[in-house]
């Protein structure tokens, strides 16, 4: 079940088109329910095409295709590091060798905890704060360092 | 929306020195609170829509203006955008669209993020006299997902902008309507190609479509639709306030106005720079501070990942504008400049670039999705020292067999460095594959 604050925050997207268009609503859709719930079940992306009167394969199609869905559990904080040549060209393999040592996780990794998990990003139109990462694919920080790193993830404690 | 301010002042903005530029699509960056309406209308912002919809100009003045401008489309293309406008059908029986795309995310590209959330207002005004021109009633912005709190901040400056009447209906007390609405990506490069972007305004995956028919027939939900990039339209209200003659002089024959270059890699102050079109490039290294830790330019590639690497000498000699970089065998793209310094391993560098295109092909032409995946496993052999000298001719072949045989641009946009990088830094190439190690490394 959906819950009410999902069905008004995807009311408000549904008001963004037309009303025989209910289905543009799903890319809004599919992150307000992950944002709840931490990552997308196939019940998740079920609920949400009922909601919108889609069929469930568009849905799921939609899921897979796009790289900030996530399918399976990422732990509390997903930690997603742009690794491509802006980011590479300021050392971002550095800050993720150093996520690596910190959190003893490889790429697409939870921690036993389930706390954090690591993922590789592709550029996030944001080169010039380069290196870069998101917490939780919302909050994005730049300029790290490996001590800013390590401030950022006490704080997520 | 308070404490979500309060998280945003926190992050450090990537402002740049704003000596030496030409403030249009930025030009509330010189005030103190860039991003709120009144700064705008404190700049002369909106009173080109107001006197454009109280006078009702008619479009086709507004149309020539444009054209005057010499206003090319940002987005990399570079087509011109008053031409484009011309193509939007002018009857039409139903509801025609405006899409702004605001999707940028090839790699060093991140200028459309400083006008979302340094100067959204005039988006939206450009955005509100291109619908008045156009006919449009309904216009949305496709934000890239992961810049979500420039997206908020954008979503935030739209019911502001609403609220004091310059978006919604009646504008002005006429009966012009404008609804616009902030949309998002969620992670695909490639819904930045508009037709794919459009696909995903629908809620579908984001696969471009086979044009003819262009979006200016059949655009979002099958109806009329005109696509430019966020610079685009942020140039309108600056070009309608102050004609388009003064925009086409603020740069060189053919490439009009100011240009936001993103600046990223190894120099000393990365970040957005808005200068005159036609600045040699030595001028605008200079003014982001040089290369970093004062080592030696090696490399440029000066309009995003599409466009051709140029070595130091050669873009060092170059303007940046759109003929100056054709004659220097690159093209302007979006104005995306990724520097790289002498320790730039140059195989290393195209290896992660093959990455990128190979990840975000969308995988529904042949020779994009197996060309992108045979680029890059045959540059991975080389990295790890498996290289054999005909893997160079292979890659050139490879990358011309998907040039030109693919619905949208990316296959062409993935051949390029291939083969620019081959090209310019050949030895490097062969170096790495003799001695299965990087020659920049190993000196
Ligand atoms: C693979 C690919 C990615 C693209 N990405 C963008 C982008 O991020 N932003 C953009 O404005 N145009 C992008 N374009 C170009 C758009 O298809 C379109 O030409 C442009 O948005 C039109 O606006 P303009 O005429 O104002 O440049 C891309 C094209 C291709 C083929
Ligand atoms: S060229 Fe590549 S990205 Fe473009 S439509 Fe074909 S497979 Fe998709
Ligand atoms: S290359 Fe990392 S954000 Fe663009």
């Amino acid at each position: 079940m959906l819950s009410t604050q999902a069905i008004e925050k995807i009311d408000y997207e549904l008001t963004k088109y037309p009303a025989d268009q209910r289905q543009a609503a799903v890319m809004s859709a599919l992150r307000i329910v992950q944002t709840e719930r931490g990552w997308l079940s196939k019940d998740s992306i079920s609920e949400v095409a009922q909601y919108l009167g889609m069929p469930e394969i568009a849905a799921l199609e939609v899921a897979s295709f796009y790289n900030m869905y996530d399918l399976s559990p990422v732990g509390k904080y997903k930690i997603t590091v742009c690794t491509n040549i802006s980011c590479m060209l300021r050392d971002s393999d550095e800050i993720v060798s150093h996520l690596q040592t910190k959190l003893g996780v490889g790429f697409n990794e939870v921690t036993a905890d389930g706390k954090f998990c690591l993922k590789e990003g592709e550029c996030m139109g944001a080169c010039g704060g380069a290196p870069l990462m998101t917490v939780n694919n919302h909050a994005m920080h730049e300029f790290l360092t490996p001590e800013k790193v390590d401030e950022i993830l006490e704080a997520l404690k | 929306m308070a404490t979500k301010m309060k998280e945003l002042d926190a992050m450090k903005p990537v402002m740049t020195d704003l000596k030496g530029q030409t403030l249009v699509c930025l030009r509330t960056l010189t005030e103190e609170n860039p991003a709120s309406l009144a700064t705008y209308i404190k700049l002369g912002g909106y009173s080109a829509l107001k006197r454009i919809v109280t006078e009702k100009t008619k479009a086709t003045d507004i149309i020539t203006e444009v054209k005057d401008s010499v206003l090319r489309g940002r987005g990399g293309a570079g087509f011109p955008t008053g031409l484009k406008w011309s193509f939007m059908p002018r009857y039409f029986d139903g509801t025609k669209y405006l899409v702004c795309n605001t999707d940028e995310g090839e790699p060093g590209t991140f200028k459309d993020r400083d006008i979302i959330r340094y100067n959204p207002h005039q988006l939206i005004e450009g955005m509100a006299i291109a619908a008045y021109t156009l006919g449009a009633h309904v216009g949305y912005n496709y934000i890239h997902g992961e810049i979500w709190q420039d997206y908020e901040t954008f979503e935030a400056a739209l019911h502001e902008a609403k609220a004091a009447g310059y978006l919604g209906e009646n504008l002005f007390g006429t009966n012009f309507c404008f609804n616009l609405y902030a949309v998002h990506g969620y992670g695909a490069y490639i819904c930045g190609e508009e037709t794919a972007l459009i696909e995903s305004i629908e809620g579908k995956k984001g696969q471009p479509r086979f044009k003819p028919p262009f979006p200016a027939s059949y655009g979002v939900f099958g109806k009329p639709t005109n696509v430019n990039n966020t610079e685009s339209y942020a140039s309108i209200p600056w070009i309608m306030q102050h004609g388009g003659a003064a925009f086409a002089e603020l740069g060189v024959p053919n490439s009009g106005g100011t240009k936001l270059f993103s600046v990223s890699g190894h120099v000393e102050k990365p970040g957005n720079y808005e200068v005159k079109m036609g600045m040699p490039f030595s001028e605008l290294l200079e003014m982001v501070g040089g290369v970093w830790k004062g080592r030696k330019l090696k490399a440029v590639i000066p309009g995003g990942p599409s466009t051709a690497v140029l070595p130091a000498a050669t873009i060092m000699a170059a303007t940046m504008d759109y003929d100056g970089l054709s004659k220097a065998r690159s093209s302007l793209g979006a104005g995306s400049l990724i520097v790289m310094d002498e320790t730039t391993c140059m195989v290393k560098a195209l290896h992660r670039l093959s990455y990128f295109f190979y990840e975000e092909s969308c995988g529904q032409c042949t020779p994009c999705r197996e060309g992108t995946g045979w680029v890059y496993r045959i540059i991975t052999r080389i990295v790890n020292g498996q290289g054999k000298m005909e893997d160079l001719d292979l890659l050139t072949d490879v990358s011309n067999n998907i040039s030109g045989r693919t619905i949208c641009a990316l296959g062409e946009a993935a051949a390029t460095p291939v083969l620019s990088f081959i090209k310019h830094f050949r030895p490097e190439f062969e170096y790495y594959i003799q001695h299965g190690k990087s020659m920049v490394e190993s000196q």
